[in-house]
């Protein structure tokens, strides 16, 4: 009598490698034509326990291979490809960018006039949105009791009118005029008096500081719209800018938005061929697929830009299921991020790293 | 915070306040990957408060340094990630000239 032999002990299933169609649930996203397939990440190490299979990455594994692509990179944009993390990871990076990477935004509004249609609160709210060309990690944060000085706060005026008679002004954000001084309204309580205070203490002129002498603490773009002034209206107001991050209000987000989308992989299960070929390039509206001449008059349909694809899933409704099959490789992330201004975009995401190691330190020195 | 038994330091529940998803999914990640952990969850008990709970049972070893060490091993990953990011602009940068010229200009 034959001994028993266990399956995975068979010559064809590899050794000290998960079967291929393990490995498949284990890095793919199968896109079927109702719904995606293998959506669950497998995290815990002893998942494969069973058939001897550590899946464990350990840092060695980890740092030989994770791999950093950049694809774009523009002044406030950048594209890469990041290659061989867990998705827990590259969300945290993600979550970080949009509301935990600090910058600087304005947070009062002192409206000493304001005859315009636009009210207060709208005109401040609107304020508070515009990014500022300041490099956050010049600044300290302004805590609930700390007096406004040159190293926390940014003062802005805009003084602007419409006079009688005159056509419509606009007013745009190029007209905040920064004061590197400090704030020039005086206390109402101390007016009178011979020592008048303002609402700054800055110990000296943010001009005179070295890092921000060179570029002056404008905003980052002068062609946005704050309020229109009919003839006879008038803005008088002062803001002061401070940092803070994206948690707390939406205006501190150093981005326009950040995304990451798994890297797509289009695979022909079979050769088509002849019109087939034809039908499906035309079926995909991204062009994924093209077609490869095979000389003596006969074509064969190729996947010439799977990374093109959006995931429409024309290409596979009705009957082509069994000719094409749409993955995602659950380990590639393409990343794309949009700065606001205050950072350059390549500065931004090594910032959110930086936030994540913080995090880890405070919980560590909490723990022992 | 830490919750747990006296006599059996191998499980225990650490409650941390003001974290969310995004260092305690990150953290359970690198704790699943820890041979030594038999089972680690996070729950975030009520939505508005700020605090995330996360449960760590080991084979033996005490959960809190298993928990330290699953944090180390963030921050390594965090810096390894950091250095291959700026080495992999600073290629990209030097490859494509022209991309970058008009970086600096406004």
């Amino acid at each position: 009598m034959p001994s028993k032999v266990s399956a995975l002990d068979m010559p064809d299933v590899p050794m000290g490698q998960l079967p291929e169609h393990l490995q498949m649930q284990r890095t793919r996203v199968v896109c079927k034509a109702d719904a995606p397939i293998y959506t669950e990440g497998i995290q815990y190490s002893g998942a494969y326990a069973s058939m001897g299979i550590d899946t464990s990455m350990g840092i060695n594994n980890f740092c030989k291979n994770f791999k950093v692509e950049v694809v774009r990179l523009t002044k406030d944009e950048i594209e890469f490809d990041m290659i061989g993390i867990d998705a827990s990871l590259a969300n945290a990076f993600r979550r970080i960018l949009i509301a935990e990477v600090p910058t600087i935004a304005i947070e009062k509004v002192f409206v000493v006039n304001n005859t315009s249609v636009i009210a207060d609160e709208v005109l401040s709210h609107r304020l508070g949105l515009i990014p500022l060309d300041a490099d956050p990690r010049l600044f300290e944060y302004l805590s609930e009791n700390d007096i406004p000085n040159e190293r926390n706060t940014i003062v802005y005026k805009l003084d602007v009118s419409c006079k009688k008679g005159s056509p419509r002004v606009t007013v745009k954000s190029d007209q905040l005029k920064w004061l590197p001084n400090g704030s020039e309204l005086l206390m109402s309580s101390h007016e009178n008096s011979a020592k008048a205070k303002n609402f700054t203490s800055f110990s000296c002129s943010q001009e005179s500081l070295p890092e921000f002498s060179r570029k002056p603490l404008g905003v980052k773009y002068d062609d946005i719209i704050l309020a229109k002034l009919g003839p006879g209206q008038a803005i008088e107001l002062e803001a002061h800018a401070v940092k803070g991050i994206g948690k707390v209000h939406a205006k501190w987000s150093p981005v326009a938005t950040t995304w990451y989308r798994m890297l797509p992989e289009v695979v022909l299960l079979k050769e088509v061929k002849g019109t087939d070929a034809e039908k499906l390039v035309k079926k995909c509206p991204v062009n994924v697929f093209d077609i490869e001449d095979l000389g003596n008059g006969d074509k064969k349909a190729v996947v010439s830009k799977p990374r093109a694809c959006t995931l429409c899933r024309e290409c596979i409704r009705g009957v082509n299921e069994e000719l094409v099959e749409l993955r995602r490789v659950k380990d590639h992330f393409i990343f794309t991020i949009e700065s606001t201004g205050g950072y350059p975009p390549e500065e931004l995401f090594v910032e959110a790293v930086k936030v994540l190691e913080e995090k880890c330190d405070r919980v560590i020195s909490e723990l022992s | 915070m830490e919750h747990g038994s006296v006599s059996d330091l191998s499980s225990s529940t650490f409650s941390l306040m003001d974290e969310d998803h995004t260092l305690a999914n990150s953290v359970r990640f690198t704790l699943n990957q820890d041979p030594r952990v038999s089972f680690c969850g996070y729950s975030i008990p009520h939505p508005s408060d700020n605090k995330v709970n996360i449960r760590v049972q080991t084979t033996g070893d005490p959960a809190s340094d298993v928990l330290k060490d699953g944090l180390q091993s963030l921050t390594v990953m965090c810096q390894h990630v950091r250095s291959t990011f700026n080495k992999s602009v600073d290629d990209f940068k030097a490859t494509k000239p022209h991309e970058s010229m008009k970086i600096d200009t406004p």
